[in-house]
């Protein structure tokens, strides 16, 4: 046989049942590319050029010394909610919740800093032992909620965040307002024994980055090389299976509750323990890292270890919105509407995996 | 009596935002559609109606922007979640931030310049229970309604009969954005004549919480929008006498109450059997 002519063969998009890894990446990576320059157009129609905002962005992270340290200390809590968030998704868990989980650290953070007389070199352990079991107990409300009565955890979660950010406001306001502020709506500074170290000149809170770092490597490893990770990943992946096996759906719910709830109770601790050194308003002690996070935690497609590179991306977009805020007077409202974009073109786009380019013979 | 009067009448002028938007998500429910971005196309949908009344004066046509823009932004959600087959709940959080975030942004320009003749609120009122009745009206009383509830309960057998999934799950979609803008241009043009950034204050949330808790019924949303606009102008009086951000916290805490009571009495039964699920064919 002959081999047709050109004109007979043709360009097909056909289903792949089979896709190679690396096409999830490649295509993660255009969905990225094409959410920045959608982007682009929220920047036009605010009256800001989309190539000047561009360049603004990536001179002031990554060229620059001060924007690189930026980059860093937004990393640590970004790394933290996410590598637990990995483990949540993993078990089909949708904790949206990471907002609230964090605020309730850094209050439990502040409680034992100005509250709880101790020896200094127990404060900040304490400090990030009951941080985590706050962040994890808020969690375990709405997992025992699920649990229990099947109340669906994506709004509870949801709405147990706006619950703990006018707490924290109560509490500033009202009962924890410092001695020393003078009418300021937030508590007295911890004592130095609660404040973590930092890298100098910067606010880079390293002790945090450290834990971030063990907490991805320890959830990595719990996840794939322990029996409580192996009943998560069926739960997960197959709940009927899960039932047979005996494994108990409960059990899954609650632990992963705990570790995602808990990660992010401890990044709220390096919040307030390594930035502020106070509690102050909740919009000031996250900007929206409980969101973007669950962007980390999908990016690194279930693994806690990935969330590495994945959180320094989001960590560069957030201290992109800072660079924006000074350089361009944009709101910081801005870091809200790239995300959610990114979140849109990255599930979009996920269809696109299981299709491939083929150039084909036309059948005649 | 007359106390009790202007306690109901504000009872009603709160509720008419929740009605008019979890009207909308009951019907892309309805249709197996979940939006959890109703509180951005709401966002949206205010901006766009205060932002065209604003600068053009003519307030109906600010309305009809709103309705668009609304509608406009649920086309994302239908594009990603029905024909893209994402993550519904995913996708909608995603339009939520997208909503909240683009309207904040270029609502910038806005912020301090209120409309100085507002739309008067009493149509929107009666407009708001009109509405919930004819949605009624469709879903039960004809074949349209009979379709669209088909597609949320078994959509292989309505593709069988040579209905498109996709079509109908579309529409549902765009015309419960189209009741967010509704809701959303209600807020800026009339219960709030001005632009504030978050002037949407959860009640998107709390319109995707009484889908649930109605039951997917349309009539039965009515009351329900109208008891959390009690409860919110109730909270309201007691200012003064408990911490204000108690208040504040309360909708959000009755959204969680208020699904366990939902979950309680098994009203989970009532939800559309596809509710959720992505329809492809050829797949269960």
């Amino acid at each position: 046989m002959n081999k047709p002519p050109p004109s007979l063969r043709r360009w097909v998009f056909e289903p792949d049942p089979n896709p190679p890894a690396s096409r999830l990446w490649l295509v993660s990576l255009l969905a990225i590319l094409a959410a920045f320059l959608a982007s682009g157009l929220i920047f036009w129609a605010y009256g800001v050029s989309p190539l000047t905002a561009y360049i603004t962005v990536i001179q002031g992270t990554l060229f620059d010394s001060t924007g690189l340290a930026e980059v860093l200390r937004r990393f640590i809590p970004l790394v933290l909610i996410g590598s637990g968030l990995t483990l949540a998704f993993r078990a089909q868990f949708f904790n949206i919740g990471a907002e609230g989980q964090l605020l309730m650290g850094a209050v439990a953070a502040a409680g034992i800093a100005l509250f709880v007389p101790l020896p200094a070199a127990l404060v900040l352990p304490t400090m990030f032992v009951v941080g985590f079991l706050a962040g994890g107990a808020y969690a375990l409300v709405a997992a025992v909620l699920k649990a229990r009565l099947g109340v669906n955890e994506i709004l509870t979660t949801l709405m147990f965040n706006y619950v703990a950010s006018y707490l924290v406001i109560y509490l500033i306001n009202g009962p924890w307002q410092g001695k020393t502020v003078r009418g300021f709506a937030y508590t007295d500074p911890f004592p130095p024994a609660a404040v973590l170290p930092t890298l100098p000149g910067t606010l880079v809170h390293w002790p945090t980055l450290i834990l971030g770092l063990i907490m991805t490597v320890f959830l990595q490893l719990l996840l794939s090389r322990s029996v409580l990770g192996y009943e998560l990943r069926v739960a997960g992946a197959n709940p009927t299976a899960a039932r047979y096996a005996g494994i108990s759906a409960t059990k899954v719910v609650w632990l992963v509750a705990l570790c995602s709830g808990g990660a992010a109770g401890l990044a709220g601790v390096g919040e307030a323990a390594g930035i502020h050194q106070k509690l102050l308003d909740p919009s000031q002690i996250s900007l929206g890292y409980g969101f973007t996070a669950v962007i980390v935690a999908y990016l690194a497609r279930g693994n806690p270890i990935l969330t590495i590179p994945t959180a320094l991306l989001m960590a560069i977009l957030f201290a992109g919105g800072d660079v924006m805020k000074v350089s361009l007077q944009m709101p910081f409202r801005v870091i809200d509407a790239l995300s959610g974009l990114l979140l849109l073109f990255l599930i979009g786009s996920e269809r696109l995996v299981e299709y491939r380019l083929r150039r084909k013979e036309n059948p005649q | 009596m007359n106390e009790l009067l202007s306690v109901l009448g504000q009872a009603v002028a709160f509720g008419t935002p929740i009605l008019l938007a979890a009207l909308g998500e009951v019907v892309a429910e309805r249709a197996g559609v979940v939006n959890l971005g109703v509180e951005g196309m709401m966002a949206l949908g205010a901006l766009a109606a205060f932002a065209t009344a604003q600068t053009t004066g003519n307030l109906l046509l600010g309305l009809l922007m709103g309705v668009l823009v609304g509608a406009l932004a649920a086309a994302i959600h239908a594009l990603v979640a029905v024909t893209l087959r994402a993550n519904q709940f995913v996708s909608g959080l995603a339009l939520t931030a997208l909503g909240l975030g683009v309207s904040g942004l270029l609502g910038q320009h806005f912020v301090g310049s209120p409309l100085l003749e507002p739309l008067p609120g009493a149509e929107f009122r009666i407009g708001a229970v009109l509405l919930a009745i004819g949605v009624w009206g469709v879903l039960y009383l004809t074949q349209t309604g009979l379709i669209l509830r088909s597609v949320g309960e078994n959509p292989g057998a309505v593709d069988v009969m040579g209905i498109s999934v996709v079509r109908v799950r579309w529409l549902a979609v765009l015309f419960g954005g189209a009741m967010a803008g509704l809701a959303g241009s209600y807020l800026s043009l009339s219960y709030r004549p001005a632009w504030v950034d978050g002037t949407t204050a959860g009640l998107g949330w709390i319109a995707v919480a009484l889908t649930i808790f109605v039951g997917w019924h349309p009539v039965r949303a009515i009351l329900g929008a109208f008891f959390f606009g009690l409860l919110y102008h109730l909270a309201f009086r007691l200012q003064g006498r408990v911490p204000s951000e108690f208040l504040l916290m309360l909708p959000y805490l009755l959204v969680v109450v208020v699904l366990s009571l939902a979950a309680l009495r098994r009203q989970q039964g009532a939800a559309p059997e596809a509710l959720g699920l992505p329809y492809k064919r050829g797949e269960r």
